[in-house]
């Protein structure tokens, strides 16, 4: 058996693809690239000899919701990411072998592939207690991500808990719970937030690293610009009520019925960055605000600890008082007020300083 | 300038450019504060198809629209310091290096809790107001105009000249719902200043030794007295 990895051409023959149906493909994919029929030979050569790029994808401490997920992509079929785009060598969740054969796959990719594979990482390791809070194969989970992460190309934050630290690093964090970005800092770190990321989303992401072979374009906070670039609010389908001001106010009002902008009810649509709106859930069904509920904002970072989900101002928890800014502004406006009419009382009540004084002088 | 005045005549205090954009930021800030209000708890129209409305969409236009006069407003002022009069200065930079000026702020709270006599007269500021102001006003209004325009770069979309300006704010303040909050408690900041600002220069016009509300009106200080 030779040792030379899989290409993408090995791959695509494998799965009942001809050599003129790849011949063709690879003239497409050219001339959708906008570049002359002098390349279709490079990218022919590219996918004949680039070995596909393994994936480890390793779980924290989590819930599972984003594999759960993943696995319903619909556009690419989430089989057809696993089986052919990519090669996923070790996911415990997914993957058939158990135990230390498992073990020893993840092993053997780290040491061949060395620099060269993605490491995806769902869920975040607890630091507290030296990391005992999520032990896996006896090991605590943040030693291993170390590990897995020192000889990576990049690592992938799937979901709120790797990208922000979601529930289980809310407050007050007893775990200590910590998102991936902090703990590897040597490492370019894509985030994919979500509670769970769209399953489309997460196949794209990954899909474009492989077959362009570089990072998507990320924002300000290390999130895809394609699908983190614009809030919900920004293309949501009830965006004319917003601008109307037609809003719901309360679960069972007509305005509910007739499908109103949710903004009074809490709906965190112009506060976070997602692409539910566009995109949608379960093959493009619906998303949350679609189906009559505000959105929860579960890709911003620490939504759990940003005040009820019901309201528009929300809690701010300042100065050790948990309080929203009109508590506190009218009550500090209303301290303020207080004082000034008594000033001003008993300012009146005084006499007039400087005239009584100046004639006190004259008299003098 | 901020030393308790030694002139007896009337002096030309609040240059006419201070004083148009005194009252213009006035008017702005109020503009802001009751349209920023109304963002956070808009009222609501009833009836009709949403095509047949637009009111979110004003009220939202007028806050973006008195932003901007707030913000151009401050960068004008800000050059007006520089090429204006003495007294243009004072308003971004409380003589916080001086002793005496120190004093003098302990003098004005003194003043204001009746346990001295009388007033001194000050050409400009007193160093308690002109602290109040840059505590208050400078820094309140420049930090709305910081969150202000990183909110409003969420509206223009990444890549906008807001966004690559100010577009570093919102994480920093721990997401967009935060940078929200954060700038709405900054309107009532502001509004305490407003209350307080306006108590302050009526009670003063009154009961000091000098003119203060009708400086900045026709820009002249006169005085009440011919004492120092």
């Amino acid at each position: 058996m030779s040792e030379r990895p899989d290409s993408f051409y090995d791959v695509m023959r494998r799965q009942g693809i001809s050599r003129r149906s790849f011949l063709k493909y690879c003239s497409l994919t050219a001339s959708s690239l906008a570049l002359g029929p002098q390349f279709v030979g490079n990218i022919v050569n590219a996918m004949e000899t680039k070995p596909r790029t393994p994936v480890l994808w390793l779980h924290g401490l989590e819930c599972t919701c984003c594999s759960e997920s993943f696995i319903r992509s619909a556009h690419p079929l989430a089989k057809d990411v696993v089986l052919s785009m990519l090669s996923l060598d070790y996911d415990d969740t997914l993957m058939a072998s158990a135990g230390f054969q498992a073990e020893e796959v993840m092993e053997e990719t780290i040491r061949k592939y060395k620099g060269r594979y993605i490491l995806a990482v769902e869920g975040n390791p607890p630091l507290n207690e030296d990391g005992m809070y999520c032990i896996i194969g006896g090991k605590p989970f943040v030693e291993r991500l170390r590990y897995a992460a020192k000889d990576c190309a990049a690592v992938i934050a799937w979901g709120s808990c790797a990208s922000w630290g979601c529930v289980q690093a809310a407050k007050p964090n007893p775990t200590q719970a910590t998102p991936v970005h902090k703990v590897i800092l040597d490492k370019p770190v894509i985030k994919v937030p979500g509670c769970p990321p769209i399953a489309e989303v997460m196949t794209a992401v990954i899909t474009y690293m492989l077959t362009f072979d570089k990072l998507p374009d990320l924002d300000r906070q290390g999130r895809p610009k394609m699908f983190y670039g614009q809030r919900i609010h920004d293309k949501c389908y009830r965006r004319p009520h917003f601008d109307a001001g037609q809003f719901v106010e309360h679960w069972d009002d007509e305005a509910a019925r007739k499908g109103y902008c949710l903004y009074k009810m809490g709906c965190k649509g112009p506060t976070t960055y997602n692409a539910c709106s566009t995109v949608k859930w379960n093959e493009g069904t619906s998303f949350p605000i679609q189906s009559g509920h505000g959105c929860i904002g579960c890709s911003e970072e620490d939504f759990w600890d940003k005040g009820s989900f019901y309201d528009r101002v929300t809690q701010l928890n300042v100065f050790g008082v948990e309080a929203n800014a009109d508590t506190l502004g009218l009550a500090a406006a209303g301290a303020v007020g207080l004082g000034i009419a008594a000033h001003a009382a008993v300012s009146s009540t005084r006499p007039k300083h400087t005239e009584t004084q100046s004639k006190e002088k004259e008299n003098v | 300038m901020s030393h308790p005045a030694l002139t007896q005549t009337p002096v030309y205090v609040y240059e006419k450019p201070v004083r148009l954009w005194h009252w213009i930021n006035a008017l702005a800030l109020v503009v802001l504060a009751v349209s920023g209000y109304l963002i956070g708890s808009p009222p609501v129209v009833t009836g009709g198809e949403a095509s047949d409305h637009y009111l979110f969409g004003y009220i939202r236009f007028t806050h973006f629209s008195a932003g901007y006069v707030l913000a151009i407003g401050m960068a004008g002022r800000a050059y007006w310091a520089m090429v204006g009069n003495q007294y243009a200065r004072q308003l971004f930079a409380p003589e916080v290096n001086q002793r005496a000026w120190w004093e003098g702020v302990w003098h004005e709270i003194l003043w204001y809790l009746f346990l001295v006599p009388e007033a001194r007269k000050h050409v400009g500021h007193n160093p308690l107001a002109g602290l109040a102001i840059f505590l208050f006003f400078v820094v309140g209004a420049l930090f709305m105009i910081v969150t202000g325009f990183a909110l409003y770069s969420e509206g223009l979309g990444s890549g906008s000249w807001a966004d690559l300006a100010f577009g570093w704010v919102v994480p920093l303040l721990g997401g967009s719902q935060a940078t929200h909050s954060w700038h709405h408690l900054g309107m009532w900041y502001l509004v305490v200043f407003m209350i307080t600002h306006i108590y302050i220069v009526l009670r003063e016009q009154f009961v000091s030794r000098q003119s203060m509300t009708s400086t900045m009106i026709d820009g002249w200080r006169t005085w009440k007295d011919d004492r120092p």
